[in-house]
């Protein structure tokens, strides 16, 4: 087995196995799978339901361990990393849009996208209030900073999201079927968002989606299935 | 204002009607604490001020004297055997001074010296025995409030002037400006006018006692240069057995505190405070299982935001904070709403000196609000920490999954 070293890439994983229960009810999602995001990439993992994409995609995003194998991100090893770490890590490198959002309701829209960095700062700093402020400018919600996320609509709570997981400025942002809850007009406008950023800011993304449209304006597309990657095409 | 505090108050505001409601829980029960501290307190006073209150909270003797030997010749061995006396013979000496030492005492409100002895009233053809007790004018209402007890006459005392108690007036027939002859077991007499009738409510004090000047009772009992006993009143009289010994190391005269002469109603005051607190440590409990079982449910219903806050980095610490500290401040609205609610509730019933046959005995003063407060608001943070530690162990794929 090769080791994973420090290089370019963003994240390597190398033979990483997970599974869920054991013994008889043990059930196998990834195997042995190898993986390399680089830098400004953005790609699209696709796959059937159950083929594993959300358990990668989970690991990845440090809120999952992998059974074995070798991970790495930012040359750390996130692998043998506890709690404490990945937390801050996953603070400080990653971002997360899911299909439903997943807003705190009882917030603003601007107290949603600030987030990230009060809970690291421990404050909602003046700073940290200005850069939400233009990240809700930025997908176009510098309107609807004091509502309520209650208050807004599927496409604005999406865009919050987008807002928050760009709060931080990380490394990586998450993508998990993003557009999936949006009727079509707000996917391409949410879509045509995340392509702006990648090209503009060179954040990396990783969007999960069954939608072709979607996996055709990525620059890679990885498909996985039955816990393998298939396919990896740039 | 820290991160975990907004958070907390976030939650509390955005469902105001259900922090009302368990905030109102809390205050109810903080107010049946309040309730039960002013009425226990209350009942205590009430009890000592109507038995105790007219009584020393601690009693200043001379020590007794060692028996005399009966047989000096050291060639035989001598059997002693002294029968207990029911009158003390020996007074104390130079009690002005005695007394001067003890007020300097912490805890010392009053201290009079009293001279007393064994008496029969004579009125005419009517004799009744009664206990005289000698006092000094200047200090009359140091132990009996004759001040607030006085039916006729007034509260004080000259050289030739008695009170009595109302009972003991009915008896024999007296009432103010009468005059009566007062013959001491000594032999020796005395005639006064009875100045005041008293009715203190306690029957040996109202029907068989008589209240003389100190000079007068000195003459009366052959005791010109001692006193009988130094009775003292304390601010607390819970403190009476530490005082009491402190004095005996001070003087060396033998201190006797109320608990040891008045044991039965020491027992009985005992057994209810501890009634009181096994009440209000219910009280407590209730305010416990109430928050924990209601932050539970609130960490259920928010299980997807917990496992959101997890995904966006915060640690388990600080899910922790912030329902430890919703727990907290639940425990202090309620804390401090009870408080208001038992002072509002409890201050219009009248004082202990006041409070008449039927009415409950609450002293708003002996209702420990403050500590009320701070006791519920460590229980509610206490209550807080089984579900603020649950919730910080949530899994968010689980949580953000559901």
């Amino acid at each position: 087995m090769t080791a994973v070293r420090p290089s370019d890439a963003l994240l390597q994983l190398r033979n990483l196995d997970k599974t869920f229960g054991s013994g008889e009810t043990a059930t196998h999602v990834l195997k042995s799978l190898d993986l390399s995001l680089q830098t400004g990439e953005m790609t699209a993992l696709i796959g059937a339901s159950g083929s594993g994409k959300s358990t990668l995609l989970n690991i990845l995003g440090t809120l999952l361990s992998p059974s074995s194998g070798q991970f790495r991100m930012l040359d750390e090893d996130l692998f043998a990393a506890d709690d404490a770490m990945l937390t801050a890590f996953r603070n400080r490198h990653i971002g997360f849009v899911f299909q439903f959002h997943n807003l705190l309701p009882d917030f603003t829209a601007l107290e949603n996208v600030m987030f990230p960095s009060a809970i690291r700062e421990g404050r909602e700093r003046p700073a940290a209030r200005r850069r939400a402020t233009e990240m809700l400018d930025r997908v176009g919600l510098a309107d609807r900073i004091g509502y309520r996320t209650t208050k807004l609509s599927g496409g604005q709570k999406q865009r919050v999201a987008v807002a928050r997981a760009l709060m931080n400025d990380p490394a990586l942002i998450l993508a998990d079927e993003p557009t999936g809850n949006l009727d079509r007009a707000s996917a391409v406008k949410v879509m045509d968002l995340l392509g702006e950023i990648n090209r503009d800011a060179g954040t990396t993304f990783l969007i999960s989606t069954h939608d072709d449209k979607i996996a055709a304006a990525c620059s890679r597309r990885i498909e996985i299935s039955d816990g393998k990657i298939v396919s990896d095409h740039s | 204002m820290p991160y975990a505090f907004k958070i907390a108050l976030r939650y509390l505001t955005a469902n105001i009607g259900q922090t009302a409601l368990l905030a109102s829980g809390v205050a109810m029960a903080v107010f049946i604490f309040i309730f039960m501290s002013a009425l226990i307190g209350g009942l205590a006073d009430l009890l000592v001020n109507r038995t105790l209150g007219n009584l020393a909270h601690v009693t200043v003797e001379a020590t007794e004297a060692d028996p005399p030997l009966l047989s000096r010749n050291t060639s035989e061995t001598a059997l002693v055997v002294r029968q207990p006396s029911t009158r003390r013979e020996t007074g104390i000496l130079d009690a002005g001074s005695f007394r001067d030492v003890i007020e300097t005492l912490h805890g010392v409100s009053d201290a009079t010296l009293e001279v007393d002895g064994g008496a029969v009233l004579i009125r005419g053809e009517r004799v009744e025995r009664v206990s005289v007790s000698g006092l000094e004018p200047d200090r009359l209402n140091a132990i009996i409030r004759f001040d607030r007890a006085m039916q006729t006459g007034t509260a004080r005392l000259t050289g030739d002037t008695l009170l009595i108690g109302a009972t003991l007036a009915d008896d024999l027939g007296l009432s103010v400006g009468q005059t009566v002859v007062l013959r001491g077991d000594t032999g020796n007499s005395v005639t006064l006018t009875v100045g005041g009738v008293f009715r203190i409510g306690a029957g040996q004090i109202d029907g068989a006692a008589a209240f003389i000047d100190i000079t007068t009772a000195r003459a009366l009992f052959d005791s010109p240069n001692t006193v009988s006993r130094i009775a003292i009143r304390l601010e607390d009289f819970n403190a009476a057995p530490r005082t009491a010994a402190r004095i005996e190391a001070a003087t060396g005269l033998n201190a006797t505190p109320w608990t040891e002469t008045s044991e039965q109603l020491f027992d009985a005051l005992v057994a209810q405070a501890r009634t009181g607190l096994v009440l209000k440590s219910f009280a407590m409990i209730t305010i416990v299982i109430g928050i924990a079982s209601s932050l539970m449910l609130t960490t259920y219903r928010r299980r997807p935001e917990i496992g959101i806050m997890r995904a966006m980095g915060a640690t388990q610490g600080f899910i922790v904070v912030v329902f430890v500290t919703q727990g907290a401040l639940i425990g202090l609205i309620g804390g401090i709403s009870g408080g208001i609610l038992g002072l509002v509730a409890l201050v219009p019933f009248p004082s202990i000196e006041d409070v008449q046959p039927g009415q409950l005995p609450i002293d708003v003063t002996q209702g420990s609000i403050g500590l009320g407060i701070a006791l519920t608001t460590l229980a509610a943070t206490l209550a807080a920490i089984l579900p603020a530690r649950a919730a910080s162990r949530i899994d968010p794929v689980e949580a953000i999954g559901q």
